[in-house]
């Protein structure tokens, strides 16, 4: 470990791991809670086009995936709200959508290819420099201050958005701050885990958390656990390993959940059988 | 049993009670489906009212669109007199839906359901407070639930879950308890803990509006019944089942026609029982 330390780079990313790994898995509590677990992916999929347009005009990629998966996710979220289309229909369009858009787009830049994106949908986290660290530090305390500022409003909304209404909360512009939130996360969690499995860091680490609380502040608390543990492991087995990083969090993230799902079932196991005698 | 009704209408004579819902022509369709057809309706503080009627008939969409929760495609609603978009008064209404939301599958305690219903009540920057637990512990005794308040909500049956639903209404305080089929699967213990709630609720003057398909131990506390079918209120007074032998306590009610699904709790009644109970108000 104080060998990693020791490389700037390596310092980096897992400054940039740490931020992911306790943002991602926070958003993805309530879009999970929501029913949209799948949004991140749809968003990711919109960035990638940001990310096209990004080297079309010549601009920081982040920049512009940022604004185009915030529009992506409004769009999302306007369709969901109507409610003529299902959620799940509107974000396979964008899924689609958004692919195709990257993909002709970066045909259309001068000397670009496919292959410019790879890094931007496999992730390439050692490729992180000081100050990509300190966007996705300041993105990253912006999305928990968010959480925490908003949290009782969101979980009403997210746990039932009617109730929510019949409270009197702004509930339009709470689905549209929790869709605009998951989009930031996303482009944050993009350079460590790649667009195609950021998601992954949104879903699993909760999957795997409530196979073991009881409440969502404990499932959210421990999501962050698992989501830091994650992308710190994953992080450090590629630098070993010399294996893809992006790919090695998710697969270590599946991992504790499949562990967890075993654990789950005989902890509950033992409680209804203390519970009969 | 009809002390209450007595009671009331002679508060609605004396006193200027104050509006608490009110629909004017109300129309709704959704799909192109007319599903409330030119509904007009108000309710005063202090009623408790049952709206009746056939699956299909309207009832939850008239509820709803009372809340503001549902467009209307004409007529208008008013909540003590603001429409929905104006109100501002919201911790004046406790809603309580069908079924509890089991949120993704994402656990939550009973506790944290019950507080959220505090929201309404809360300021975005400040954080719960004394008086916010206070009201959730009440809550939880009040619905018998004390006991269960760290276990998920996802580990309890459905008559539980229905009271914790109520206990999250309970503990904003509001005026007025709009209850969506509060006594569908849900068991008679718990229909019956149910109307104890009500009975309280309705003793400490709150106003009381709830769907059902049928009373069953929520009969006795009912002032008012509106009757939906096929989007028209077709009847609305003092509760038809009130009338003679209907009325003796411990009365069982049964429908001889129970078997067929979709029967309403009101086919059986006469158009006279409900002609004479309409005559009666008129006194």
């Amino acid at each position: 470990m104080i060998e990693l330390l020791s490389l700037d780079f390596m310092r980096y990313a897992l400054a940039a791991a740490v931020l992911v790994g306790l943002t991602a898995p926070a958003v993805g509590t309530f879009i999970v809670q929501r029913r949209l677990a799948l949004l991140g992916d749809g968003i990711g999929h919109v960035a990638l086009t940001g990310v096209a347009l990004g080297f079309l005009t010549g601009t920081a990629p982040v920049l512009t995936a940022v604004v185009v998966a915030a529009l992506g996710a409004v769009a999302i979220e306007l369709v969901r709200a109507r409610g003529r289309t299902s959620g799940d229909v509107a974000l396979a369009l964008l899924f689609y959508g958004g692919l195709a858009g990257g993909v002709m787009l970066i045909y259309l830049t001068p000397g670009g290819s496919t292959a410019s994106l790879n890094s931007y949908l496999f992730g390439a986290i050692t490729s992180v420099n000081g100050q990509d660290v300190w966007v996705i530090a300041v993105l990253a305390v912006l999305v928990l201050a968010v959480l925490a500022v908003f949290g009782r409003e969101l979980f009403v909304l997210c746990q039932d958005e009617e109730v929510a209404r019949s409270a009197g909360l702004p509930t339009r512009f709470l689905g549209l701050l929790i869709a605009v939130v998951a989009a930031v996360t996303v482009v944050v969690a993009m350079r460590v885990v790649g667009l195609l499995l950021v998601s992954a860091l949104m879903v699993v680490p909760v999957a795997t958390s409530q196979q073991l609380t009881r409440s969502f502040r404990a499932t959210m608390a421990l999501a962050m656990l698992f989501g830091v543990l994650a992308t710190v492991g994953g992080l450090t087995s590629s630098f070993y390993l010399d294996v893809p990083s992006g790919a090695a969090i998710v697969l270590l993230a599946l991992a504790g959940f499949a562990v967890a799902l075993a654990v789950g079932r005989f902890v509950r196991r033992s409680r209804t059988r203390e519970s009969i005698s | 049993m009809t002390a209450p009704v007595a009671h009331d209408l002679g508060k609605a004579v004396t006193v200027p009670a104050t509006t608490a819902f009110r629909m004017t022509a109300g129309r709704i369709s959704l799909d192109g489906r007319e599903i409330l057809r030119g509904v007009d309706l108000a309710i005063e503080e202090g009623e408790v009212v049952a709206v009746l009627g056939a699956n299909g008939s309207g009832k939850s969409t008239l509820i709803r669109a009372l809340l503001g929760l549902i467009p209307l495609s004409g007529g208008a609603t008013e909540l003590y007199g603001a429409a929905p978009a104006r109100f501002r008064q919201w911790w004046r209404i406790g809603y309580v839906p069908q079924r509890l939301s089991v949120g993704g599958g994402v656990p939550a305690t009973v506790r944290e359901i019950v507080s959220s219903g505090r929201i309404s009540r809360q300021s975005r920057f400040r954080l719960t407070s004394a008086a916010d637990k206070a009201a959730v512990t009440r809550a939880l005794h009040e619905v018998g639930l004390s006991d269960r308040a760290g276990d998920p909500v996802q580990a309890l049956s459905g008559g539980q879950q229905q009271r914790v639903l109520i206990a999250r209404a309970l503990a904003g305080e509001p005026d007025v308890f709009v209850l969506d089929e509060p006594t569908a699967g849900v068991d008679a213990a718990s229909q019956r803990h149910l109307a104890d709630t009500l009975a309280g609720l309705i003793q400490g003057g709150r106003t009381v509006l709830l769907v059902a398909h049928e009373l069953g131990p929520l009969e006795p506390l009912i002032t008012r019944a509106v009757v939906l079918k096929e989007g028209c209120v077709v009847h609305d007074g003092p509760p038809p089942q009130a009338v003679g032998a209907h009325a003796l306590p411990g009365h069982d009610h049964v429908h001889p026609h129970a078997p067929h699904p979709g029967a309403g709790a009101l086919s059986g009644w006469s158009d006279a029982a409900i002609g004479s109970r309409a005559e009666n108000l008129d006194l």
